[in-house]
């Protein structure tokens, strides 16, 4: 580890924290502000009345329609994109199963590839298909999490607010001028963006170089921000094209970290009192910059195999030389703290330890800022937890926020926080006992079965992410995954949704003696607590069997 | 519940229609628009021309193989350096295969006349995108004995090339010191001395 890594890690996390007040005093207003200019016009022509207040079954009605008629509509868009527009390369339409995890990956913010982008998909498929989903997906998720501030932040109340009004309002006032700002500033660094499907070059060595383009920097904006992560090229945010330096590396990883963080601010601002948010940004930084110190040091510590063979420095399998291994080691652990997935290293290729931070952060359910919304409403679930188990301790009835927490919120929140592991252990089991799923890894022994384990997790906390050594573009896979990714996503968001409606409609008791603080560091330490015991308990395990017995054998030089 | 879905229903095929429209094509065409007027270098992917014909682009690696050129990292994008292909090797930390094909590499480099004896990680390492343009300046020093052989150069002029061409991290910490390897095989090219075949 160098100085300058560490000052880099440090900056980027000054950087957040400063960002994170104005995002989320922005967001503030579009979450409470009666009306914005030209909004009327629209819920006319789209047929909303924006006055109407969503009870949570209409609000979850209304989200559970628009998505899954988007996964139908992005279907169809891959399925036909031979007969489409904007076709330069001349793609056939996508294979079937393909098609259907492609889709259900964008709608459900995960944006998993098991294609490569630069040879399977039309620029058409590319704009009007995925960025479109990397857009309202990303809406989706701060709805829901409006949603839920809406919950703790109203009494007696029937309504959730309305989720046409919330999701029009994110896409069009919010991700959509900041996509546009920061797409020119992508080109500006290097990022291309045309029409043309690419250059060819006749090599100083005289050979012939065929180099993709297209419309690049424009995806690459709303993937980053909106924590989608589906790259243009198959490389991803390491391609050259999709991330050419350092300031454009560093825009990508604040652009993937600045809304969830403003978040915590905008839910402070919503329930009266900017400490509570501060209270759940400061639990998310203490867990991340946990995990971005194991990586770093694993990565910096390097590969003793290859030590053994002559050479020396970090591991740069997998790495690119601009990036190098400290800012490898912290995208890594912004891309799988956040539900974006983007990566400039070859996740695959990471120590044994600095492959196990990636997934361990997914596994504790994208929570340590977490995806744009889902972030958020995923640690508000962790915080009812962590105030029960206080209310256990000293005997009282839990209450977070004035509103007691009873056997329905408990419950619900149970679910919501069982249904990813439940997704991710069961198909990652079932995974490796078919010959079907058997056939996936390209590596033998425990990191074969890292590289499975990785996929069902990836998939099911909506992160996108892999070890890019399994072949996944299987039918077995692609069906699999892509129930992983959908149960993953609405079976969260229904039950946060039934908790906002629930926690709406009671009244708020001021605090008393016996209450106890949600803010300070006590309550901080607390929720990370809970958060790392719950996500630590459920796949130690698992993890044993992978990259800590992969650990353990390559520390012993024994090759597979 | 069946009628709160058919509410949803128009209000949802017409955000979805209205956000294709806006977000799939008006969004993209109108940066594009704006990138080709402003950025047009940068937009068309920072290509290279020599003579009216395209070299290459500043970003994307390209195969180099003969002694007199700087060699790039490995590549694991198609069958090498396949603009059009980009991948990892995905190999996993204990893999057979990458550490023999990392013993291979070492081979051939102190066949070559590698100077040093400890091998910089990133020259025998694939890249994450198999397009990676750039190599440390370690990597770039530990081949200029093979290059200045190669084109009958002293070791001090190849050498103040590497130098002139390292880019430095932004304030001195955002960003790694690298050198582009098309860069320096231009100047190399310009200089005259032709690489020997």
């Amino acid at each position: 580890m160098t100085l300058t890594g560490w000052a880099l890690i440090l900056l980027f996390t000054a950087l957040v924290v400063l960002l994170a007040r104005p995002l989320g005093l922005l967001m503030h207003a579009f979450y409470a502000r009666p009306a914005l200019p030209g909004e009327r016009a629209l819920y006319r022509a789209l047929g909303v009345d924006p006055a109407i207040d969503q009870s949570w079954a209409a609000y979850a009605a209304s989200l559970m329609v628009f998505n899954v008629l988007g996964i139908a509509l992005l279907f169809a868009v891959l399925k036909l994109q031979g007969v489409l527009p904007l076709n330069p390369q001349r793609f056939g339409g996508v294979d079937t199963a393909l098609a259907f995890n492609t889709a259900v990956s964008f709608v459900t913010n995960t944006n998993w590839q098991n294609y490569g982008g630069e040879t399977t998909l039309s620029h058409f498929s590319q704009m009007a298909g995925l960025t479109v989903q990397n857009f309202l997906s990303a809406a989706t998720g701060i709805a829901a999490a409006f949603a839920l501030i809406r919950g703790f932040a109203r009494r007696d109340a029937p309504g959730i607010g309305n989720f046409w009004v919330d999701v029009t309002r994110i896409t069009l006032y919010l991700l959509l001028p900041a996509s546009m700002v920061l797409a020119l500033a992508y080109v500006a660094l290097g990022v291309p963006q045309t029409l043309a499907a690419s250059a060819t070059a006749t090599t100083m060595e005289g050979g012939r170089q065929v180099i993709a383009l297209g419309p690049v920097a424009s995806q690459l904006a709303i993937k980053m921000l909106g924590t989608n992560g589906g790259g243009f090229f198959n490389a991803n945010s390491a391609h050259p094209f999709e991330n050419p330096g350092a300031l454009s590396n560093l825009i990508q990883m604040l652009s993937m970290f600045a809304l969830g963080a403003g978040l915590t601010v905008t839910f402070g601002k919503a329930v009266g009192n900017l400490k509570q948010g501060r209270a759940l940004l400061a639990a998310m930084l203490l867990l991340f910059l946990g995990g971005v110190t194991v990586t770093y040091a694993a990565e910096a510590a390097g590969n003793p195999v290859h030590h053994a063979l002559g050479l020396f420095g970090g591991n740069m399998e997998g790495k690119e030389v601009r990036f190098g291994v400290a800012a490898s080691a912290l995208f890594a652990s912004i891309t799988t703290a956040t539900s974006s997935g983007a990566v400039i290293a070859a996740h695959d290729s990471l120590t044994p330890l600095g492959g196990l931070v990636p997934m361990f952060n997914m596994q504790l359910g994208e929570v340590v800022i977490g995806g744009v919304g889902s972030g958020l409403y995923a640690v508000l679930v962790y915080a009812i937890l962590a105030v029960f188990i206080a209310g256990l301790m000293v005997g009282r009835t839990p209450e977070y926020l004035g509103k007691k927490i009873e056997a329905r919120e408990m419950t619900l929140s149970v679910i919501a926080i069982i249904v990813p592991p439940l997704m991710i252990l069961s198909l990652a089991a079932l995974a490796c006992v078919v010959p079907a799923g058997l056939a996936g890894p390209l590596a033998k022994g425990p990191h074969g079965f890292s590289e499975i384990l990785y996929a069902f997790t990836s998939a099911a906390a909506n992160n996108g992410s892999a070890f890019g050594g399994l072949s996944g573009n299987t039918p077995f896979y692609n069906l699999l995954l892509a129930l992983g990714m959908f149960v993953g996503r609405f079976g969260v968001i229904l039950p946060v949704l039934a908790i906002a409606g629930s926690l709406a409609a009671k009244r708020t008791v001021p605090p008393g003696p016996g209450s106890f603080p949600t803010t300070g560091m006590l309550w901080v330490g607390l929720l990370a607590a809970v958060i790392l015991i719950v996500g630590g308990l459920t796949f130690l395990p698992a993890l044993v069997l992978g990259p800590i017995a992969d650990q353990a054998q390559v520390a012993a030089g024994t090759l597979l | 519940m069946l009628t709160e879905i058919r509410a949803a229903l128009r209000p949802a095929l017409s955000l979805l229609l209205a956000a294709t429209l806006l977000t799939g094509l008006g969004y993209p065409l109108l940066v594009t628009l704006m990138a080709q007027l402003v950025f047009p270098h940068q937009a068309n992917g920072s290509l290279i021309e020599d003579r009216g014909h395209v070299v290459g682009s500043e970003l994307i690696a390209q195969s180099f193989a003969g002694p007199g050129w700087f060699h790039p990292r490995p590549s694991a994008a198609g069958n090498g350096y396949d603009g059009s292909a980009s991948s990892a090797s995905n190999l996993a930390p204990g893999s057979k295969d990458l550490a023999a094909a990392i013993a291979a590499r070492i081979a051939a480099l102190r066949a070559e006349g590698m100077s040093g004896t400890a091998v910089p990680s990133d020259l025998v390492t694939a890249s994450a995108s198999g397009l990676d343009p750039d190599l440390s300046p370690a990597a770039a020093l530990v081949q200029i004995p093979r290059i200045a052989a190669a084109r009958g150069l002293p070791e001090v002029r190849v050498r103040a090339l590497v130098a002139a061409a390292t880019q430095w991290p932004l304030l001195g910490l955002i960003g790694e010191p690298h050198v582009n390897v098309l860069a320096l095989n231009r100047q190399l090219a310009a200089i005259g001395a032709k690489p020997a075949r």
